[in-house]
């Protein structure tokens, strides 16, 4: 059972996410991604990540898929006033496209050994998942955090150059 | 096991059915309410009082003529009211309608299921609604759905944040982000009272982040019908306006009940174990409390949609990331911190 849900998933998000770039319309590019997030969502309830599952769909279906839906609805883009883009960009967009599956096939290979023994554990749960983060993986946790605060200070910083150019308050 | 299944689907078929039937009276009262306020009478042709108001209103929406746009993208035209439906819908499953019920020796439990991250399940929920009003206003090709439904983002995103770190202070609380649990831990006797005595400003910032969350008044600027006709409903007619509507009042059924569990006891009742009272009359009653709860917050809904007037959007704004979050943060710290010194 959980091994066809498993197939099925997979090919729900392999099948959108081709999709999402596939597709001429940009708002459906975004409609298919939130799919692709929810069979995400699917392969980590599978793995019994509750926490991890639920706060997905929070932050990607709920919140940064909206503020991209909402930036696309403002430009309203259609096909006829899409920009064309000339061969060489599309030549280098592959290529890098490309590269950046080699790493990544070359960073998952060596996953095996540490994959979870334990199935039906409880380690998803969001008891064990905090103890774990704050105690084992503290610097790691730390450092993430000190990430996302310089990209949030580096957005306001953009955002306020340019709202002082433009429009004083 | 085939005993449990049976009870979990006439719950969840239970669950299913009184929240419908809510919402439709939902209607009726709120025409009754406003008409309590501004000094009329109200609905009173069918039936007694009126009461048959909301089965003709149903009927009416159903024998309209469906008008679907014919440059509109048709799929996700249907799309939009499916999902807000069916994202309101979802959220009961989580809501601890009543303690357990002990039949010829089992226990039944009144909450359809208590995954251990209850309220993140509630959050999802939530933060996917939007997409029902943001898609059918796409969908719709019209100027005046558009603006709608990219205000409704702008909104749902920006009260989000102060509604998730108001609960965030609660959750340092509770400890737990089970709702059958910060239920159970309000339960009477002690001197133990509700979340609310402990948490009176993350209340309120809840509960004015729930009115944003429903697109109600004074927050009901995506389908603000002095500036943008119809909002992002402008296109629909028949039952899909309907779904819009119902899917409306159903979340506002789904917040008042998250509203009573999370802060004001869920089924819990004052000097319940003190009434001397067998178990399953205890469950019962509570489950009255409840609902009492819960009507008392529609009637809130209401009562603030009948007297307050609509924000203006750059005030909603200001009013949300300016107001709400400052407060909400220092609302967090302050828990904090005195978590910390009790624990000393």
């Amino acid at each position: 059972m959980t091994l066809y849900l498993f197939y099925f998933l997979s090919f729900l998000a392999v099948l959108s996410a081709l999709m999402v770039v596939f597709s001429k319309n940009p708002v459906h590019s975004v409609l298919y991604l939130i799919i692709t997030f929810f069979c995400i969502f699917g392969h980590y309830l599978l793995m019994n990540a509750q926490f991890v599952a639920f706060v997905h769909i929070i932050v990607y279906a709920g919140a940064i898929m909206v503020l991209f839906l909402y930036v696309l609805m403002l430009l309203n883009l259609n096909s006829e006033s899409e920009p064309h883009k000339n061969n060489t960009l599309k030549f280098v967009a592959v290529i890098s496209g490309c590269l950046l599956m080699v790493v990544l096939v070359a960073a998952l290979r060596g996953t095996d050994d540490m994959m979870l023994q334990d199935n039906g554990s409880q380690v998803g749960y969001v008891k064990n998942l905090g103890k774990v983060m704050l105690t084992d993986f503290l610097l790691p946790f730390e450092i993430t955090s000190i990430l996302l605060l310089a990209a949030m200070v580096g957005a306001v910083m953009i955002g306020k150059k340019s709202s002082n150019t433009t429009t004083p308050r | 096991m085939s005993d449990f299944l049976i009870y979990k689907i006439l719950l969840v078929v239970g669950v299913f059915t009184v929240t419908l039937v809510v919402a439709m009276y939902a209607t009726y009262g709120e025409r009754k309410v406003a008409a309590f306020l501004q000094d009329r009478i109200g609905p009173n042709r069918a039936g007694p009082f009126g009461i048959f108001q909301p089965l003709a209103d149903g009927l009416k929406f159903f024998m309209k003529e469906e008008i679907i746009p014919s440059v509109s993208n048709k799929f996700l035209f249907i799309l939009g009211p499916s999902i807000a439906m069916i994202t309101a819908l979802m959220a009961g499953v989580l809501i601890p309608w009543g303690n357990t019920l002990i039949i010829n020796g089992a226990q039944y439990s009144l909450q359809i299921t208590d995954i251990n991250i209850g309220i993140l399940y509630v959050f999802g929920v939530v933060s996917i609604g939007v997409y029902g009003i943001m898609i059918g206003g796409w969908a719709s090709n019209n100027k005046y759905s558009l603006l709608g439904a990219i205000r409704a983002s702008a909104q749902m995103i920006s009260y989000e944040l102060a509604m998730g770190i108001s609960i965030i202070a609660l959750i340092m609380m509770t400890g737990t982000l089970s709702l059958g649990e910060i239920v159970n831990q309000q339960a009477g006797g002690d001197w133990n009272f509700w979340n609310v005595v402990y948490q009176p400003l993350g209340f309120l910032i809840f509960i004015v982040c729930a009115f944003a969350e429903c697109n109600r008044a004074p927050f009901d600027l995506p389908e603000c019908e002095t500036e943008l006709v119809g909002g992002y409903h402008t296109e629909y007619s028949s039952m899909k306006l309907g779904f819009y509507m119902f899917a409306e009042y159903i979340n506002m059924f789904i917040s008042s009940a998250v509203l009573s569990t999370l802060y004001f006891g869920g089924y819990n009742f004052p000097f319940m174990n003190d009434l001397g009272l067998s178990h399953n009359v205890i469950t019962i009653l509570g489950t009255v409390f409840l609902f009492a709860k819960i009507f008392f917050f529609i009637f809130f809904f209401m009562w603030v949609r009948w007297t307050l007037p609509r924000f203006r959007y750059d005030q909603l704004m200001n009013l949300g990331w300016r107001v709400l979050l400052p407060l909400s943060i220092v609302n967090l710290l302050g828990t904090a911190l005195v978590l910390l010194w009790i624990d000393k």
